[in-house]
């Protein structure tokens, strides 16, 4: 069970949140090709380390927020709203 | 090869079973071959092994970080089935069923296939539509499928709670779907391959994938680097990891899907049973054990361990629709990670990089896909052309848009 601090509400268990997927990804051009807009849809880093991702407080506040969360140890680096920069990450994230 | 027959077993018996020999070699790696597997597991061992049997391609590695089929090929819950919904899928999967028909013949291997059917339950009138069309869907596709009443299911499974929280409006059968022993899948192929010449390395890590321009020219190892002119990925859920190695991203996000059994005890389910709705597939081992899953955690995650919420969830639908089985203890919890494609379906074929092949994005149904995986796969390594099965699951169809959006994979609506 993950413990995730919302931004808005404090710390929540995982039940009340959904998973957003990859954060930071930005919206091609509508001139854009096929190629560009498969990548903007479906490609993912899906990286194995610290991955910056969305995530929505279903049954809270209902509001979307960003974590910086370690998909080995599940580790929770950093909680941020949406529209914020990737924040500096504290000593021993890579 | 040695024989698995009566006969050995009898002289085996009478010289005190020292004469049985490893099943398999434990080469050391060459500097190069024609086709390098990444990853031990199902499908790489079946595509090792179709490639030597019929493509006279022999000069073969099937490298593995770990032991061959530890990672999620030695991990799942043993389904075979072939009722999915498109017909892209249902050609492809009911291949696979028929290649697990013939199986234990083929390599000479006891794989204890069950055809003991599986049946998909509906707890309303809405889903009895549903399940109605995805039944004929099925028919319709030549493969086996039959919408079962209240009371039939009522009598297939007598243990089932008809009227609780979940009332049962009725479900269909795939009677020749079942289980079949996952690690004896892996072990008959890796005997049936190492046989033919191929070489499975263990305890050999990929570290890098070595491109020259935009072709695949070998693999760095924890056991030094191997040149090879093709390479095929099978290594489920670090599939993005690999990829990564030849600059490749992928449209791939690996979760947690986890398993459960509980104490063993006498026969009382003889049928693999699955409710979409409550989310939940359970069925009883050889062993006695009730063994259940269900969806997959709902964030990425490298753990191979799962988390509490999903345990949660389905416990709470097993005891529910099997009361009985409330008093059982749980005996083991684990997980595997799967490569979920944004559609479910698989990702199959060549990669912008020329020689470099994947087989992955199996997402939660890989399992049952091995025969077929390593066939179709076989083919297209050798011929560098897909198969014509799977000439639809190829990375180009997320550019084109032709999605095969296979709610079905895994039987569970996403």
């Amino acid at each position: 069970m993950l413990r995730i601090p919302c931004p808005y509400c404090g710390v929540r268990d995982e039940d009340e949140f959904r998973w957003g997927g990859q954060s930071h990804i930005t919206r091609p051009g509508l001139d854009a090709t096929e190629t560009v807009w498969a990548d903007y849809l479906f490609n993912r880093d899906n990286p194995k380390g610290i991955q910056y991702e969305r995530w929505l407080h279903a049954f809270g506040c209902g509001r979307w927020f960003n974590l910086a969360r370690h998909t080995v140890t599940h580790e929770i680096l950093a909680a941020y709203r949406m529209g914020d920069p990737k924040p500096p990450l504290g000593r021993g994230a890579e | 090869m040695q024989s698995y027959s009566l006969a050995t077993l009898l002289r085996q018996s009478l010289a005190g079973h020292r004469g049985w020999r490893a099943a398999w070699r434990s080469p050391e790696p060459k500097p190069s071959y024609d086709v390098v597997i990444v990853g031990a597991g199902g499908q790489g061992l079946a595509t090792a092994y179709y490639l030597a049997k019929k493509h006279e391609i022999r000069n073969v590695a099937v490298l593995d970080k770990d032991y061959l089929g530890g990672g999620n090929t030695g991990r799942n819950t043993q389904v075979v089935r072939s009722n999915y919904f498109w017909p892209e899928s249902a050609a492809f999967f009911n291949h696979s069923l028929k290649l697990f028909e013939a199986m234990a013949r083929e390599l000479d291997f006891n794989v204890m296939l069950s055809q003991r059917g599986i049946l998909t339950l509906a707890h309303s009138h809405h889903e009895i539509e549903g399940l109605r069309r995805w039944a004929n869907a099925i028919q319709v596709n030549a493969i086996d499928s039959e919408l079962l009443t209240r009371e039939a299911i009522s009598r297939l499974v007598p243990l089932l709670k008809m009227d609780g929280r979940y009332p049962v409006y009725g479900g269909f059968i795939q009677r020749r779907g079942g289980m079949c022993r996952h690690d004896a899948v892996s072990w008959a192929y890796a005997r049936a391959a190492s046989a033919l010449g191929v070489d499975i390395i263990q305890q050999c890590e990929v570290k890098g994938l070595r491109l020259a321009g935009d072709r695949i020219a070998g693999v760095e190892t924890s056991k030094g680097s191997i040149a090879a002119d093709r390479v095929m990925l099978a290594v489920a859920g670090h599939t993005s990891v690999l990829a990564k190695m030849a600059g490749l991203r992928l449209p791939i996000n690996s979760m947690s899907l986890q398993a459960f059994v509980s104490e063993p005890i006498k026969p009382c389910l003889d049928t693999m049973l699955l409710s979409p709705v409550v989310h939940m597939y359970v069925s009883q081992s050889d062993r006695g054990e009730i063994l259940w899953g269900g969806g997959a955690d709902v964030y990425t995650s490298y753990a191979q361990r799962g988390g509490l919420p999903v345990l949660q969830d389905t416990v709470s639908a097993l005891t529910e629709l099997f009361p009985a089985f409330s008093r059982l203890r749980l005996m083991r919890q684990w997980a595997g990670i799967v490569d979920i494609t944004p559609d479910t379906t698989p990702i199959m074929g060549k990669t912008p990089i020329a020689g470099l092949y994947i087989s992955g994005g199996w997402g939660t149904g890989g399992y049952k896909a091995i025969p077929a995986g390593g066939d179709t796969m076989a083919y297209t390594v050798a011929r560098n052309e897909p198969h014509p099965l799977i000439k639809s699951f190829g990375l180009d169809r997320f550019a084109s848009g032709a999605l095969i959006d296979e709610g079905a994979a895994s039987g569970v609506a996403h």
